[in-house]
């Protein structure tokens, strides 16, 4: 079966001809695969034992958070939920720390007391890293409406699923970032199942671009398979959204090619369903091919392969040897000093 | 050379049927491709390659039941080396960990939770002129001057704005400061909750306003979730200085859904600190202290108290000091520990039980989280009888937890079991008889008392 995304609305953007640099097309590879490379990592180290608890990989779903990083200016945020590894990767956060607080070390960017869903970042405007399905779109407004009220020109990446675009305090938070014409792009990275539960059985409507239409919000269907449309579309709407119209809303079309968490055989679709997508519109593939058009010799492309490579087993080693927290971080954290 | 192990489906899986291969010896592959399936009595999955390279050798055949957790099952020649457990034994996560009782505990009980000790309260000299003012206007106050004193300082809520508050606790506030920060809500709870929690993680420092804590119901994910644990979660990187404010507790006949005491839900919450007000230099000193705290503070107002009207000192920046209780009436027979509203009817039934030569000491709480143990136990000491009062359930109350800590510390000082007082156990009723026999009383705060006295 056929997925490729659907022209539906404004704007819809597929792979249409671009006039793309060698550096540029360089740039988007190697960062999808170092977040490819970086969660078959983190799916082994879970079988070893060595992670626990949740995780929720990334994989298949790389060329909506590189894609959407290349909008991004000093100061913008970035919020996401629970499938989080990837987004910290493209907002150019350290993988030593990403992994390590996956294995709850101290060494880890919540110091090892956040683990997989619960990520954080203020040097690079991550703000997590949110557990509950839907909260962090409400937080995500809340990031913009500080962006409005110190007017200062950036713009908040607030991402959800299709899972979470049902939840009631998304539509609470639509209603005010277009009263107040808030600085927010709303991201949804539809992978088409939350959980095990395929989209059209649990949305009435499944254009969840236009799931912003009643409160005035603007929105479009992306190939989210394809960094450039991305790109281009993640341009389009940070552009609007700092220009003072408000909100803007983005829906990827993605498929995540792992269970919903390490626990889940993914039995609620047929093994034909993922190979297709892996084999017709993996975005690392499709940029592969743009690479070896572009003329680039599969030797640098190696050498690419081979860097990540390295730097991935370097997190896998620190994320190892990097102490658990000391008894003593138990009770640090909790509240600041007044 | 490179060998690929047996993975877990969860952490508690230790060992499973290796169920098919879909490599062989010989066979060049890749990361990402899928090489195996393995199965337990719960699930069945497909095994991805992580390294690329050769296939040298197929260890454990298809079919193999019991393949136990990091064996390795086939082995690479060439490519990277995979990631060797390090000491894996102690690094299994998640609910393993958590079985792990004995050694855990251990280095959990060596881990000392810091003694946090509060200032004392600002003494005023003798002299000090004193002004009257509502509990209302005290909170207005409080809100105002920390709004001229910090930008970053805002408000939003249902009707705060241009209705002036649906109390009028935010009359003038509109005008004073623009809607740029004073700021009218949709009724949309979670939603206003959740970008206040937004908004404070940015570094801003919003006020929240609850019409009442009934609708916080709405929005408690956020105020736990997405406030109270953020720090936390964040290893220290997410401060959120934000207050959750708005009347609580018992209002007159509005029944169930709208009379609810929320003391004892949030003051379980570590990562927050929660603050109930009795009259009005607490209103203003306990809010301005909330508003410049860097924490998520539950500010906890009563509705029958807006209206009432109280002395405070006349000083410029009045700010008192958050988790210090107050002795609110000195005694030495008895100890009654209340806060809100119930300190008001703590210090009736003090009167009264006094014309009945019993000389009752009233402690006011001020702060639920963290508690001033400190204050109540020194006065148990002396009284060696205690009562505690609030309004909200008996069970797992505040009540409760003062009980427990002053049985903890005070065991040997006490005359007599504490005994509480609380609403009864039972939702609030519309009917007025109905409401006046579940709510507390004067009179079963004296019961109480005289319980504890053997009079």
């Amino acid at each position: 079966m056929a997925r490729a995304a659907k022209a539906t609305d404004t704007g819809t953007t597929g792979s249409a001809k671009r006039n793309v640099s060698k550096d540029e097309l360089l740039k988007y590879y190697r960062e999808m695969v170092l977040i490819r490379r970086f969660e078959e990592r983190a799916g082994q180290l879970y079988g070893m034992g060595l992670i626990g608890g949740f995780c929720h990989l990334y994989i298949g779903q790389e060329a909506v958070a590189v894609g959407m990083e290349a909008a991004s200016i000093d100061g913008d945020q970035v919020i996401t939920g629970y499938r989080d590894h990837g987004h910290m990767l493209a907002a150019g956060m350290d993988p030593k720390a990403v992994m390590a607080e996956l294995t709850g070390r101290i060494g880890g960017s919540s110091k090892g007391k956040g683990g997989s869903m619960h990520m954080f970042d203020i040097e690079t405007g991550f703000f997590g890293g949110h557990g509950i399905v839907g909260a962090q779109v409400s937080l995500g407004t809340g990031l913009a409406f500080a962006d409005w009220y110190r007017n200062n020109g950036n713009v908040s990446f607030t991402y959800f699923g299709d899972g979470a675009a049902n939840q009631g305090q998304v539509y609470e938070s639509f209603n005010m970032a277009k009263l107040w014409n808030l600085p927010v792009v709303y991201v949804i990275e539809n992978n088409e199942y939350a959980m095990g539960t395929a989209l059209a059985r649990a949305s009435a409507t499944t254009n969840l671009s236009q799931r912003g239409a009643s409160f005035g919000i603007p929105g479009e269907t992306v190939d989210g398979m394809d960094v450039f449309a991305v790109k281009e579309a993640a341009e389009r709407a940070a552009e609007y959204a700092r220009s003072g119209k408000g909100p803007y809303i983005l829906e990827m079309k993605t498929y995540r090619y792992r269970g919903h968490s390490m626990s889940d055989p993914a039995k609620y679709r047929s093994k034909e369903e993922v190979d297709e997508v892996k084999t017709t519109r993996d975005p690392i593939d499709h940029i592969k091919t743009m690479l070896e058009q572009a003329g680039v010799e599969e030797a640098e492309i190696k050498a690419i392969d081979n860097e990540i490579k390295a730097i991935v087993m370097e997190a896998v080693e620190f994320a190892q040897t990097s102490p658990e927290p000391d008894p003593s971080e138990l009770y640090t954290d909790v509240y600041l000093e007044a | 050379m490179t060998d690929i192990l047996m993975p877990a489906l969860s952490p508690t899986m230790e060992e499973g049927t290796l169920s098919k291969w879909h490599i062989k010896a010989g066979d060049e592959i890749s990361a990402g491709q899928v090489i195996a399936e393995i199965e337990t009595d719960k699930a069945t999955m497909e095994v991805e390659a992580v390294d690329e390279g050769v296939v040298e050798a197929i260890l454990i055949e298809a079919g193999t039941e019991g393949v136990k957790v990091n064996t390795p099952i086939a082995r690479l020649a060439g490519g990277a080396s995979a990631p060797a457990p390090v000491k894996s034994a102690e690094n299994t996560g998640g609910e393993t960990a958590a079985q792990e009782g004995g050694e855990k505990t251990a280095v959990v009980a060596s881990a000392v939770a810091p003694q946090v000790k509060p200032q004392s309260d600002p003494e005023f000299p003798e002299g000090t002129p004193m002004v009257k003012i509502t509990v209302r206007d005290a909170l207005r106050d409080a809100m105002a001057e920390e709004m001229r004193r910090d930008d970053r300082v805002f408000l939003m809520g249902e009707e705060v704005a241009q209705y002036q508050g649906a109390y009028k606790v935010s009359r003038g506030l509109l005008e004073e400061f623009g809607d740029r920060r004073v700021i009218d809500t949709p009724i949309t709870e979670m939603g206003f909750a959740g970008i206040g929690s937004g908004a404070a993680m940015a570094g801003l420092k919003p006020i929240i306003e609850f019409m009442t804590f009934n609708f916080a119901m709405q929005a408690i994910d956020h105020i736990l979730n997405s406030s109270a644990k953020t720090l936390y979660m964040s290893g220290g990187q997410i401060k959120s200085s934000i207050v959750f404010r708005g009347p609580n507790g018992a209002a007159a006949r509005v029944a169930a859904q709208h009379s609810q005491d929320y003391s004892a839900w949030y003051a379980n919450v570590p990562g927050l600190k929660v603050i109930a007000p009795y009259d009005a230099a607490d209103a203003k000193g306990l809010l301005k202290a909330a508003i410049r705290d860097p924490n998520p503070i539950v500010f906890l107002e009563h509705e029958m108290m807006y209206g009432n009207e109280f002395e405070i000192p006349d000083v410029e920046d009045f700010v008192l000091p958050i988790g210090k209780a107050k002795i609110q009436k000195e005694g030495k027979d008895v100890t009654i520990v209340a806060h809100s509203r119930m300190v008001g009817f703590a210090l009736k039934a003090a009167e009264k039980l006094a014309e009945e030569g019993i000389d009752a000491e009233v402690v006011n709480l001020r702060t639920l989280r963290p508690l001033d143990t400190d204050t109540v136990v020194a006065s148990v000491k002396k009284t060696n009888r205690l009562v505690t009062v609030e309004e909200g359930w008996g069970p797992c109350g505040i009540g409760a937890e003062v009980a427990a800590r002053v049985t903890a510390e005070a065991f040997d000082d006490l005359d007599a079991p504490p005994a509480r007082v609380h609403q009864e156990d039972v939702p609030m009723p519309y009917a007025a008889n109905l409401e006046a026999l579940t709510v507390p009383s004067v009179e079963k705060i004296i019961a109480a008392v005289k319980q504890v006295s053997y009079k």
